[in-house]
C-alpha cells in the first residue's frame, strides 16, 4: 500500500472521530429540551431496555453458570471453594455484567436503533421533520440516547444479580460448596467501590454503544445496502469499543 | 415571496445549477418543471434551507436564508408546508397522529381541538375514515394526501409539492390538481409545484419556469411556454426525444462499443 493511501486511512478515521465528537455535542445540546417530553424517553428505555430483558437473563444466568464450573475447579485445587462466591461476584460485577451486557446490548438493541434511524433517514422522514421545524436530533436520536444509557446500567446490574442465582445454582446446589460461605464470603470481599466500578463502566459503555448506534444511522446512506453497512458497523464499533474502553477503565480503577 | 436569485450549486465539483433565478409570488400557484436530473429537487432543497448555495441568494418571506440563525430558519419552515414525493409519512403513527404532529410539537392546543383540526384536515383530502390506520396499510396515493393534509395542518403560507403527481391513478391526480387549485384560491397559499407533467401543470399555474442545465431556460405563463419558438422548451413541452436537450447519457460510440464487446 502506497503512503498517500495510508494517510487517506488516517485522515478518513480523523475526519470519523471529528466528526462523531462534534454529533456528541449536538447531541447532548439536545437531550435538555428532549426531557421535556419524558414520554418519548421512557418508550425507548422499553423499546431498547425492556425488550433486551430476556436475551440478557438467559446470558447472565448462563455466565454465572460457567464462571462457576470453572471457578470451583480452580479453587477447588487450592482447598479455597468457599471463595467461589466472591471470585463470582467480583467477576460479574466488575466485568462480566457491564461487558457482555454492552456487547449483547449493541448486537440486540444498538443495531436495532441504527436500522430504525437509517430507514427514517432513506425514506425521508427526517427530513420531513426538519421541514416541519422539529429538530430531528431532538425528536428522534437524544430521546434513544437517554434511554439506552439509562437502560444499560440497570440491564448490567440485572445481568450480575442473574449471574450469581446462576453461580450460586452450579456452585452451591450442583457441586456442593457450602451455601453460608458462599454468601458470606461474598459479602465480605465485595465492597460498595466494586459495585461503583461496575456501574461506572456500564454508564460509559452506554454512552459509546448509543452514541456510535445513534451515529451511524443518522449518518447512514439512504440506500438499503448503505443502512445494511450502518448496522454492521454498528456491532463492530460498539463492540471493539467496549472492550477497549474497558480495558481503559480498568486501567484507570486499579 | 419566495425569490432564487442567481443561485450556483455544485455537488462534488459537479455543477447543479450555473446562475438560476426563479420568483414565486405571493398567492400565484408556480410551476418548475424540467426534464429529470435538471436539479428541480435540489432547488427545493434551497428553498427549504437544506442547503446552501455555493453563491448567489435564497429569499424566502424577504429573508436570507444564508444569513438565518438556526432557529430562524425553523421560525421561517413553521410558516412553509412541504409534500414530498413519497409522502413522508412517520412510520411508526397512526395517520392521525401524523397529521397530529406539528400541531402537538408547536402548540399546546387542547386535545379536543387537536383532534378537531386533524379531522377537518383529513375531510379536505377525503381521508376522514382513515384517520386510525397505519402508513404502511395506506396506499400511495393516500398517504400522499395524509401527507398533504399534515403539510397545510398548520395553515402554512407558502405550500412546496415535489412531484405531486407521479404514479397516481387519473381520479388521484384529479383530485390532488383540484385541491392545489383550490387551496391556493381560497386560502390564498403561494405554491411551488416542482413536476414533469407538463399537461397537468400547465392547467393549473400561474407562473411557469422550464429548467434545463443548471439554468432557467424559460419562464412565463404556461401558454407562452407551449407556443415558444425556443426548440429545447418545445420538445419539453411536447414529450419529444429528439432535439437539442440530451435524452441519451453520454456514451462511446455505439458501434465501437458493441464490436470492442465481442474482441475481449
Amino acid at each position: 500500500m502506497s503512503n498517500g493511501k495510508h494517510h487517506d486511512i488516517l485522515l478518513q478515521g480523523v475526519r470519523k472521530f471529528g466528526s462523531s465528537a462534534v454529533f456528541l455535542v449536538q447531541l447532548l445540546i439536545q437531550c435538555v429540551p428532549a426531557f421535556a417530553r419524558p414520554r418519548l424517553i421512557v418508550f425507548q428505555i422499553y423499546n431498547t431496555g425492556a425488550r433486551s430483558l430476556i436475551i440478557i437473563m438467559l446470558s447472565g444466568l448462563f455466565v454465572g453458570m460457567v464462571l462457576a464450573l470453572q471457578g470451583f475447579n480452580l479453587l477447588q485445587r487450592f482447598g479455597s471453594a468457599e471463595a467461589l462466591g466472591s471470585a463470582a461476584a467480583i467477576g460479574l460485577l466488575k466485568e462480566l455484567g457491564p461487558v457482555v451486557t454492552a456487547l449483547l446490548f449493541a448486537g440486540r438493541a444498538g443495531t436495532a436503533l441504527t436500522s430504525e434511524i437509517g430507514l427514517m433517514r432513506a425514506t425521508d422522514q427526517l427530513v420531513a421533520m426538519e421541514i416541519m421545524a422539529v429538530d430531528p436530533l431532538r425528536y428522534v436520536a437524544a430521546p434513544r440516547f437517554i434511554g439506552v444509557v439509562i437502560a444499560m446500567p440497570l440491564l448490567a446490574a440485572i445481568f450480575s444479580v442473574i449471574g450469581l442465582y446462576g453461580a450460586q445454582l452450579v456452585g452451591v446446589q450442583f457441586l456442593g460448596v457450602d451455601q453460608g460461605a458462599f454468601w458470606s464470603q461474598m459479602q465480605g470481599a465485595v465492597s460498595w467501590h466494586d459495585v461503583n466500578q461496575g456501574f461506572v463502566k456500564s454508564l460509559v459503555f452506554g454512552v459509546a454503544c448509543s452514541l456510535i448506534a445513534v451515529n451511524e444511522g443518522y449518518h447512514a446512506e439512504p440506500t438499503a445496502a448503505g443502512v445494511g453497512l450502518a448496522t454492521t458497523r454498528t456491532v463492530v464499533a460498539s463492540s471493539v469499543l467496549t472492550l477497549l474502553l474497558d480495558y481503559v477503565l480498568t486501567a484507570a480503577f486499579l | 415571496m419566495v425569490a432564487v436569485r442567481d443561485v450556483h450549486y455544485a455537488v462534488d465539483g459537479r455543477p447543479i445549477f450555473s446562475g438560476a433565478s426563479v420568483i414565486a409570488r405571493r398567492g400565484r400557484i408556480t410551476a418548475i418543471m424540467g426534464p429529470s436530473g435538471t436539479g428541480k429537487t435540489t432547488l427545493l432543497k434551497l428553498i427549504t434551507a437544506q442547503i446552501q448555495p455555493d453563491q448567489g441568494q435564497v429569499l424566502v418571506f424577504g429573508q436570507d436564508l444564508a444569513r438565518l440563525q438556526r432557529h430562524e430558519t425553523y421560525a421561517v419552515r413553521k410558516r412553509m408546508g412541504m409534500l414530498f414525493q413519497n409522502g413522508a409519512l412517520l412510520t411508526d403513527m397512526s395517520v392521525f397522529e401524523n397529521v397530529a404532529f406539528p400541531v402537538r410539537e408547536h402548540t399546546d392546543l387542547p386535545e379536543t381541538l387537536v383532534r378537531l383540526l386533524v379531522l377537518a384536515k383529513l375531510e379536505a383530502v377525503g381521508l376522514r375514515g382513515a384517520v386510525e390506520l397505519m402508513p404502511a396499510e395506506l396506499s400511495g396515493g393516500m398517504a400522499r394526501r395524509v401527507a398533504l393534509a399534515r403539510a397545510i395542518v398548520m395553515d402554512p403560507e407558502v405550500l412546496i409539492y415535489d412531484e405531486p403527481f407521479v404514479g397516481l391513478d387519473p381520479i388521484s391526480l384529479g383530485f390532488i390538481l383540484r385541491l392545489i387549485k383550490q387551496m391556493n384560491v381560497a386560502l390564498g397559499i403561494t405554491s411551488i409545484v416542482v413536476s414533469h407533467d407538463v399537461q397537468e401543470l400547465s392547467s393549473i399555474a400561474d407562473d411557469s419556469y422550464l429548467l434545463s442545465d443548471g439554468k432557467v431556460e424559460a419562464s412565463g405563463t404556461p401558454k407562452e411556454l407551449l407556443a415558444s419558438g425556443n426548440p429545447a422548451v418545445r420538445q419539453f413541452m411536447t414529450g419529444s426525444a429528439e432535439g437539442p436537450v440530451r435524452f441519451q447519457y453520454p456514451a462511446p460510440d455505439y458501434k465501437t462499443q458493441m464490436l470492442s464487446v465481442e474482441e475481449s
